[in-house]
């Protein structure tokens, strides 16, 4: 007698199914990897190679062990970096004491105002990471808001918002991001 | 005259489970879509600082870790912050050689995209970081990424 198509018994399949949706479970993980992006600059040859930046285009923020902020000099709260950072590369009434400013032609924006400004970022050995990624941040957000206003002023919409590459590429021109990192040096001397 | 009608067959009626294994190969294909796997096991304790301004790191297969932050096993190991690379503790001068092995097990093309996060705890000094950077800038590895948690306020 021939039996007509035995049917395979399916009946552990689902614990097979299990078995791998566990192992998957474990050896995976789900986090994405966010983070504050940066470029470090090439290593300096020699040491005395300085840069040529006038007084008036230098933003120094300085950092110390007990994770205090000096900025320009004067002792400020981390709150208030954003503000002065963005009033310093935009200098709205030309002040002699802020940065110049040299005019460029770029394409899509025209005859574009560029801050000749450098943001100069100093830290000591003891400084927190908490604090100084607070104080990337907040450089960060200055030029983000910087890029925002422009590109809201001649495209319409938010910086991040723009797909054209080159609209992109022209806000990036008109407002670089300029934060120097000085090369190290240990006071605090802490661990 | 009421008249009860006699239950049929045996008492608990079955479930019908055919479609179990469709709902947890739906599951399992989830699973294996959403998430990656895990990289190393970590010998050092790591909570990133929190930022409003982060980036999502594209591209997975184009970044190396530096892991830095206090053991796991301080009671092995101490308190003092510690690098970690791959699965074994390392040095500062050990980065050189991590970078390049790392930039080797790469296509050539892709070398240039290498990026470097470093994640580390947040209550590290900044003296060991420094110091990193200044190992990754020597060997050339200029694309770096300060690994932390997105927050929409901080």
């Amino acid at each position: 007698m021939r039996r007509s198509l035995q049917e395979i018994n399916a009946g552990s399949m689902a614990d097979i199914a299990f078995l791998l949706l566990i192992f998957f479970l474990v050896t995976t993980t789900m986090d994405v990897d966010t983070g504050i992006a940066r470029r470090l600059p090439p290593p300096v040859e020699s040491p005395d190679q300085e840069m040529d930046i006038r007084e008036r285009n230098i933003f120094k923020v300085l950092v110390n062990s007990a994770d205090r902020l000096l900025v320009e000099g004067k002792e400020t709260d981390i709150r208030d970096l954003k503000d002065k950072t963005k009033l310093f590369f935009l200098n709205p009434y030309n002040d002699p004491d802020l940065p110049e400013k040299r005019t460029e032609t770029i394409e899509l924006l025209g005859e574009i105002d560029v801050s000749k400004g450098v943001v100069s970022l100093k830290n000591d050995r003891g400084t927190s990471y908490q604090m100084y990624i607070k104080v990337q941040n907040e450089l960060t957000k200055a030029f983000r808001e910087m890029r925002d206003e422009m590109s809201a002023m001649y495209f319409g919409v938010r910086f991040r918002q723009l797909v054209d590459e080159k609209k992109i590429r022209a806000i990036q021109k008109a407002i670089p991001i300029a934060i120097s990192e000085a090369e190290p040096e240990d006071i605090g001397r802490k661990k | 005259m009421a008249r009860f009608k006699k239950k049929k067959g045996t008492g608990v009626t079955r479930i019908n489970t055919s479609a179990l294994p469709d709902i947890i190969f739906m599951l399992l294909f989830f699973f294996m879509v959403a998430t990656t796997m895990r990289e190393i096991t970590p010998l050092v304790k790591i909570r990133v600082p929190d930022a409003t301004e982060v980036q999502k790191l594209e591209k997975k297969s184009l970044v190396s870790y530096i892991y830095v932050g206090q053991p796991v096993k301080t009671a092995l190991y101490g308190t003092e912050s510690r690098i970690q690379l791959n699965d074994s503790f390392a040095e500062v001068s050990d980065i050189p050689e991590y970078i390049a092995r790392e930039r080797e097990a790469r296509d050539e093309a892709d070398r240039k995209f290498l990026t470097t996060s470093i994640k580390a705890d947040q209550m590290t000094r900044m003296g060991i970081i420094t110091d990193i950077k200044q190992e990754l800038r020597k060997s050339g590895a200029f694309k770096i990424n300060y690994s932390s948690r997105k927050v929409s306020k901080l």
